[in-house]
């Protein structure tokens, strides 16, 4: 039965004549050349009859599993012997002298390789072509044209498809026919990749390309290139600008209650996002000793502690400190400085004067790659996400709750509130531990993308006070409009002017910003409207 | 109908006048201790003598006296402006940079690169002088550059904040983030402040060694000069009807607008001379510590400057030096016996001062002479 099968393959082979007929012999024999440039001509066309048979040799040639034998080349394989050319059986003499195995330089393996790429892109599994088609990327030189012409034509994969035409452009950019390397430089100038542009740099030269159609052709294909990865970068750039902004307003929407609703100028908010930061670290030290299995998931748990955590100092601040302070608010800028280097100084004794190290769980790494210049990390977009639920969560708490209905009715008119029965004195330590609570969660986003250590609330307290500034005293939406406004505003400015550079022309924007709107982008209505 | 001759003193007449026989004396006494009890001290007294008063003595009050005149600045426009500034650091630093350029300069090839340039240009591989170091190796330019570029940063920072009326926590604020932007751009090594180390290891200073202890006394009795001088000007100042204008703007704004006076003018006027007043103080400050970097500019720094002033009483020109002398001494004590307990003890500075001690130490001194005078009454 096999037997007869077998010859029927021989027939059909037969029949099929050279197309899968073994590989030219002469060809083979050339692959043993001493002449490098010899060995690479062969192996070009033996790639270009795109035979299995010619794959597995390079593939042997390329393993150093071609050897020399007695005058005739030998494919190793686990201690089999098989003829390079038609693949018969051959037994494998003894003689020291030989086999010899066929020696390769560099230049020879890189053929190799992307000659054994092109071949793979007739395989029959989808993955083994994509990889191909991938690899093929950079390295398609001009003898490969004709193959990947042919690749493209019994390719069905959009995927794929799109992967080999590039590789194809890349191929007919080195062809002789001025036509065929304008249609390939038109096809890459659609692209956005800087592989593609570096390709097409050197065809803008007179040098390089002598044909005027072609330079030119490349010359607005570079430009067209240029300008969608700038596209793609000033998307970045609106990206981390927004990301920034949602840093910069779980960081200011503590101090938009605390400031803007009850008129303390905390300063120690900065540490407050260095409690919720170091419960973060509590909470891992936790997870690390106990749990270990689940230390992915310590940072969902160090969630309601943070907030509680910095609530807590908040209540302490409000009933030790604050409480006897308000309404003068230069002093509650004095007073909560000073509860800001107790706070540090704490930091240090419980902690060390070093900063901590926090784990980004694996969950938040990598990024979604939208295109080749533009990768979203997913820490960013978790943040993105972790400010507006905790947005949502101050909203709902200012709006939907009891708390929060108090909270605006002693903003608005405070001895009115107490007149109905309002105990302000509590409303004011509520509120006041609702904002340190939201630093703390700040906190704790923080912690997943800078240093967690004692000062670090130093950094974010002129940051947080700017946002509350400009988007006007007590109003969540002025902070949300500010914090994201700053966020990408910096980092646009940033692009082309560098950070010192951007952040005080941001100042100097907020200084030129008030002088317009003195309250903000949102105007204040409560008892502190002066 | 015939005017009534108004007899003006003359100025140099109101700014002794200025001054109660006490206060004269008081300050004649402090020169004399300055300028002749102090540097005799240090000289001419054996140092295993216990009235030897050594170098590190000399370099730390010195610089006291130099934080004081930046209080009594700030209390110029706090405590009699009602203008809380958080970036007074950053005119203190300004005019210790333009004062620190031309230590620099006079450092010469005496520096490990051996080169003209300064040694951190010489670190980056500049090969000239940025144009702002132009005329950096003349005392004169560095003199001028001192007093020039605090007063016009706070000129024209002051001119924008005060036009809009930005006032209270809006200006402290907005002051502090000045001094964070100004202490970023400082900390960059292409600023061509020397970055992170700022300016250190001055040699000279009018080709005189900055390491003599003559050069020391010089320093420190012009110190005790400056400091002198600031206390006589500012009390001529705020005695003055600029300084009652001055005041009545503090206490009530519209009321002084609808009289006719454009406060505008008057607090970028004491505004103006605060920061001068912290440049020339900085530019004293540098050739005694021997150095000047960026932190001086963080805000932690500024906001410190106010506690020396609450501390001592503000709205009193005498209660920023005590302040300044007392937190400083009170620092250089704990950071060198407790250095742990620094923080903790100035956190708690700033919120004792804040919640009992309204009116500082002054405050509460006269508070309890007045309970003791009235208990004597009875």
């Amino acid at each position: 039965m096999t037997r007869r099968f077998r010859s029927l393959l021989t027939a059909l082979a037969l029949a099929a004549g050279s197309a899968l007929a073994a590989p030219d012999p002469a060809v083979v024999k050339q692959l043993a050349d001493d002449d490098n440039t010899r060995k690479i001509e062969a192996i070009r066309q033996l790639t270009q009859s795109a035979e299995p048979a010619a794959r597995r040799l390079l593939q042997a040639m390329a393993e150093d599993r071609l050897v020399l034998a007695g005058g005739r080349l030998l494919i190793v394989d686990d201690g089999q012997a098989s003829d390079a050319a038609s693949g018969a059986p051959a037994a494998l003499p003894n003689t020291p002298a030989s086999p010899e195995p066929i020696t390769i330089n560099n230049r020879v393996r890189g053929e190799l390789a992307s000659a054994i790429a092109a071949l793979d892109l007739f395989a029959a599994e989808r993955s083994v072509r994509l990889e191909a088609a991938r690899r093929l990327q950079s390295k398609a030189g001009a003898e490969l044209a004709p193959l990947l012409t042919r690749a493209l034509a019994g390719e069905l994969d959009a995927e794929i498809r799109a992967l080999l035409s590039v590789a194809k452009a890349q191929a007919d950019l080195a062809s002789r026919d001025p036509a065929v390397r304008r249609g390939a430089v038109l096809l890459l100038g659609d692209t956005a990749s800087p592989a593609a542009r570096a390709l097409l740099l050197p065809l803008t030269e007179q040098a390089n390309e002598p044909d005027n159609r072609v330079r030119y052709a490349a010359i607005s294909a570079v430009k067209a290139i240029d300008k969608r990865l700038a596209n793609a970068e000033n998307l970045g750039r609106i990206f981390t600008g927004l990301s920034l902004g949602s840093i910069l307003l779980l960081a200011a929407l503590g101090l938009a209650i605390t400031y803007g609703v009850m008129g303390v100028i905390n300063m120690a908010h900065g540490e407050l996002l260095m409690v919720g930061a170091y419960s973060a670290y509590a909470v891992q030290s936790l997870f690390r000793s106990h749990l270990p299995d689940y230390i992915d998931w310590y940072l969902p748990a160090a969630i309601p502690l943070a907030f509680f955590a910095a609530a807590a100092v908040g209540v302490l601040m409000e009933r030790t400190v604050i409480r006897w302070l308000y309404g003068r608010t230069l002093e509650t800028l004095l007073a909560t400085w000073g509860l800001s280097l107790i706070l540090i100084q704490a930091a240090r004794v419980l902690f060390g004067a070093q900063n901590v190290e926090l784990a980004n769980p694996s969950w938040m790494s990598g990024g979604v790659e939208l295109m080749p210049n533009l990768v979203l990390p997913w820490n960013r977009i978790v943040i993105i996400g972790f400010a507006l639920f905790v947005l949502f969560l101050v909203w709902v708490l200012m709006n939907r709750t009891r708390l929060g209905m108090f909270v605006r009715a002693v903003t608005q008119n405070r001895a009115m509130a107490g007149c109905v029965g309002v105990p302000t004195a509590r409303i004011d330590t509520l509120a006041f531990a609702l904002g340190a609570g939201i630093a703390g969660l700040g906190g704790v986003a923080l912690s997943q993308i800078s240093n967690v250590g004692p000062d670090m609330g130093q950094g974010y307290i002129v940051d947080s006070f700017m946002v509350v500034v400009v988007g006007g005293v007590g109003q969540l939406a002025g902070a949300v409009w500010a914090a994201l406004g700053l966020g990408i505003f910096s980092k646009l400015l940033e692009g082309w002017a560098g950070a010192v550079v951007a952040k005080i022309a941001i100042l100097v924007c907020i200084i030129i910003f008030i002088q317009k709107r003195p309250q903000g982008i949102f105007a204040l209505k409560g008892r502190f409207v002066d | 109908m015939q005017s009534a001759r108004i007899e003006r003193t003359p100025h140099t007449l109101r700014l002794l006048a200025a001054l109660d026989g006490r206060q004269a004396g008081g300050l004649a006494a402090f020169l004399a201790l300055a300028l002749v009890v102090v540097p005799l001290l240090n000289l001419a007294v054996p140092p295993d003598s216990a009235f030897h008063v050594s170098a590190y003595a000399i370099t730390l009050i010195g610089k006291i006296m130099c934080y004081a005149m930046v209080a009594v600045a700030m209390d110029l426009i706090w405590g009699y402006g009602g203008i809380l500034s958080l970036g007074h650091g950053l005119f203190f630093a300004l005019g210790g940079y333009a004062f620190g350029m031309y230590l620099m300069r006079q450092i010469g090839r005496d520096g490990s690169y051996r080169s003209e340039l300064p040694d951190f240009m010489v670190f980056l591989d500049w090969k000239e002088l940025p144009w702002y170091w132009t005329g950096s190796d003349s005392f004169l330019w560095a003199a001028l550059l001192v007093v020039a570029v605090p007063a016009i940063v706070a000129f024209v920072f002051g001119y924008f904040a005060f036009r809009s009326r930005i006032k209270g926590v809006y200006f402290s604020i907005i002051t502090q983030a000045l001094t964070y932007a100004a202490m970023l751009l400082f900390f960059r090594n292409e600023t061509g402040f020397g970055g992170n180390n700022g300016f250190t290891d001055f040699k000279r200073v009018l080709g005189y060694s900055i390491t003599a202890p003559e050069t020391r006394l010089v320093l420190f009795g012009l110190t005790a000069l400056a400091l002198a001088g600031t206390l006589l000007f500012a009390r001529w100042l705020t005695t003055s009807k600029f300084g009652r204008v001055l005041t009545a703007i503090r206490d009530a704004e519209s009321r002084v607008m609808f009289i006719g006076y454009d406060p505008l003018w008057y607090k970028l006027a004491i505004w103006t001379v605060s920061a001068v007043l912290c440049g020339i103080a900085g530019a004293l400050y540098v050739p005694q510590v021997g150095i000047i970097n960026p932190s001086e500019m963080s805000p932690g720094n500024s906001i410190e400057i106010a506690i020396w002033v609450a501390v001592g009483g503000r709205g009193t020109l005498i209660g920023p030096v005590i302040g300044a002398f007392v937190v400083n001494l009170a620092k250089s004590w704990f950071t060198v016996s407790f250095p742990e307990y620094w923080l903790f003890f100035l956190g708690l500075l700033f919120i004792v001062v804040t919640l009992l001690l309204p009116k500082g130490l002054l405050g509460l001194w006269q508070t309890l002479r007045a309970g003791k005078s009235a208990r004597g009454a009875r």
